[in-house]
């Protein structure tokens, strides 16, 4: 497979967290804001990316028994980077994002990455994989947020745009309206490529 | 006294783990299809975050603390987490069979379950006591099964209702888990 195609695997076809669907403990929580969700996106697809090109590396000198403890470390090397870094920098969306930072560890996609395909293939490819599944996630948290924001609040990427008689859905901001948008999304995208 | 009973009220339903604070969803839609393995999976769940939390608040309180290593909460963590599971996993298997053959195939799928580590640190963010601590984690997993366990048998029913086609699965899971979580909205207020 060309690197090209690796890399817009993550945009459609397998876009996650809606083809793939991991990692969705950050997508629901996060994702009241667009502005949220494309912080979140942008954490993840720097470890999703940092981490495919460590573990590409290593693959041959990481023995399989204890394959998935050494990723981990990896992972959470990065994520303790990303953690560092945005309560120096990005220190409101760092207090927003709270306790999913360091989840970041677990988020099943940058494992399932690792997993399925840095550890069987070469560095260049990894790297495209890595970015092409994090930015598809990046896109994916920013369009759910985008919607519950809009339709929750009334505004997009926090200036409004519904005028003033509307009434925002406050329910969508909340957890059952993330459960719900979720599942009416993924019924929509089935219902799309059914359709092609 | 009646603090403790507040402290178990508010982790099982007003801020329930998976509902309310959004953690441990991807076994959640993984494994409750069919009521024997969401019953397997929570029972796992409950050892392995009280173990888990137990261990991690000494860690965070006997060695980073004094050492001032904050910064390595999260590799620690993490590593305590899946050095615990595969640990169990491996006493479990020698010494009491039966449960190994109950929650056995659950095990590996609870390091990367996110609940697990999300409790270990809002553990460490509430500043809880030992005890409380204990009755924290305890009480959390207990939330997250019986959550776990009012999906699955919902989602039992509707495996045979007509839904349209796209709709199936997934898509059908996390909108009847948000229906849910709808319900235990309800709850809040009751404690702060």
């Amino acid at each position: 497979m060309s690197v090209a195609k690796v890399f817009t695997r993550g945009l459609w076809q397998e876009i996650p967290p809606f083809r793939l669907v991991l990692g969705l403990c950050p997508t629901l929580a996060v994702t009241t804001a667009a502005k949220n969700g494309l912080g979140m996106g942008l954490a993840t697809t720097f470890v999703l990316v940092c981490s495919n090109v460590i573990v590409s590396l290593l693959r041959k000198a990481i023995p399989g028994k204890v394959r998935i403890a050494a990723f981990i470390v990896v992972i959470a090397s990065f994520v303790v980077i990303v953690e560092l870094v945005m309560q120096a920098y990005f220190y409101p969306l760092y207090k927003i994002l709270g306790i999913f930072i360091p989840l970041i560890v677990v988020n099943c996609i940058i494992l399932g990455r690792a997993e399925a395909f840095a550890s069987k293939n070469t560095i260049v490819p990894s790297a495209a994989d890595g970015l092409g599944m994090g930015l598809g996630f990046t896109l994916s948290l920013t369009f759910l947020g985008g919607v519950r924001e809009i339709f929750g609040n009334g505004t997009f990427f926090g200036h409004a745009i519904m005028g003033e008689a509307f009434q925002p859905f406050s329910i969508l901001l909340k957890a059952p309206g993330a459960f719900i948008c979720l599942g009416v999304i993924l019924g929509v995208m089935n219902l799309i490529s059914a359709k092609k | 006294m009646s603090d403790y009973l507040l402290l178990i009220v508010s982790a099982v339903f007003v801020n329930n783990i998976l509902l309310v604070r959004y953690l441990g969803n991807c076994p959640f839609l993984g494994v409750s299809n069919r009521m024997d393995t969401a019953t397997g999976m929570a029972m796992a769940v409950v050892f392995v975050i009280v173990m888990a939390s137990s261990i991690t608040w000494a860690v965070q309180y006997y060695i980073l603390n004094p050492f001032g290593l904050e910064y390595l909460q999260t590799i620690a963590f993490i590593l305590v987490i899946a050095a615990l599971v595969q640990l169990v996993e491996m006493f479990l298997q020698k010494s009491v069979p039966a449960l190994y053959r109950s929650l056995g195939i659950f095990l590996p799928l609870i390091t990367t379950n996110c609940a697990v580590l999300g409790v270990a640190v809002l553990v460490i963010q509430g500043e809880y006591g030992f005890v409380d601590m204990l009755l924290f984690s305890f009480a959390s997993s207990v939330g997250y099964g019986l959550a776990l366990i009012l999906l699955t048998g919902i989602r039992e029913r509707l495996a045979v209702a007509a839904i349209p086609v796209h709709f199936r699965g997934t898509s059908l899971g996390l909108m009847t888990a948000g229906l849910i979580a709808l319900g235990f909205l309800g709850f809040v207020g009751m404690v702060h």
